[in-house]
């Protein structure tokens, strides 16, 4: 490995410890915000959106998604779509109401 | 007979096999904790209210909270684990590695006093809905922590990392690639901790 590598793997290492960091802060802000006096459906944005924020920097960095090909792109964009399908599916629920009468 | 492009790209995906392989398999793990996410969802929708937050008011957000951020560490000693192999470091690979171990075996006792702690009390999975999907939930992801402490246990001692002295490019992919599932574990934790301890 040449030294340009190993430098390279070392600007690496400071991006993870920068992610890590930012990792425990939020799981404790997460856990803070469960405290705040909010509407339940302020509480569930709240959590959600800082999950995803979590959820962004471990696929982003720690995965690589970032730099990573477009193949791979491709395969999780379809994925994230019957993914959304899938969590739609109990909002139908809502309009689907059967007859009792 | 070996099998193609392990180590270098494929010429049309761009990515070798083994990359490409887990990328797959990780997709239809994304759809398995999906449907179960979208059953809580559905679930929870046709819960009279305050069922959901009556029952996770028994979950401890304490031993939670500590074993979300003992994931964390062990995606970070993970990536670690990898990073060393890149700079041909393996002592600091196996101490990495090692350490990924262990916090994924504190993750498992604080998992068990959880359960344990719930049994004490007469809760089980048929108590509730909520428990219902609970267990379900944390069970699988369990059985996923299992899974890639096998995987990473064998990398770690010597009959699993000989690779490293006679193929070193090669044990390092593989490194990547159960780094790939490990990260994707941490990733369904991040989701599973708000939606059953905290909401």
């Amino acid at each position: 490995m040449s030294e340009n590598d190993h430098g390279h793997i070392q600007e690496h290492i400071k991006v993870y410890l920068t992610v890590f960091g930012a990792l425990g802060f939020l799981t404790l802000l997460t856990v803070a915000a469960s405290y705040m006096d909010v509407s339940p459906m302020e509480a569930i944005f709240l959590a959600l959106a800082i999950a995803t924020i979590k959820a962004s920097l471990v696929a982003g960095y720690f995965m690589h998604l970032i730099t990573e090909k477009q193949t791979i792109i491709w395969i999780l964009c379809l994925t994230f779509i019957f993914f959304l399908f899938c969590m739609f599916i109990p909002m139908i629920t809502v309009i689907d109401h059967a007859s009792l009468s | 007979m070996q099998i193609p492009y392990i180590v270098e790209e494929r010429p049309d995906t761009g990515l070798n096999n083994s990359k490409l392989g887990i990328w797959v398999f990780l997709a239809s793990e994304v759809m398995l904790f999906g449907g179960l996410f979208s059953a809580y969802v559905f679930l929870r929708m046709a819960a009279p209210v305050g069922d959901f937050a009556y029952w996770g008011s028994k979950l401890s957000i304490p031993m939670a909270t500590f074993n979300t951020l003992v994931l964390i560490s062990s995606s970070m000693t993970m990536i670690m684990s990898w990073a060393s192999l890149k700079m041909k470091d393996f002592e600091k690979f196996k101490m990495y590695m090692g350490l990924t171990l262990l916090c994924a075996f504190i993750f498992l006792v604080v998992k068990y006093f959880e359960y344990t702690g719930k049994f004490h009390h007469g809760i089980y999975p048929s108590s509730s809905t909520f428990m219902g999907i609970y267990f379900t939930l944390t069970g699988l992801h369990m059985l996923h922590i299992i899974g890639g402490m096998i995987v990473m246990g064998y990398f770690w001692l010597p009959f699993g990392n000989k690779m490293w002295t006679t193929e070193p490019e090669r044990f390092t992919n593989r490194i990547e690639v159960a780094g790939l599932y490990w990260h994707f574990v941490d990733l369904v934790w991040i989701f599973l901790f708000p939606i059953l301890y905290l909401l």
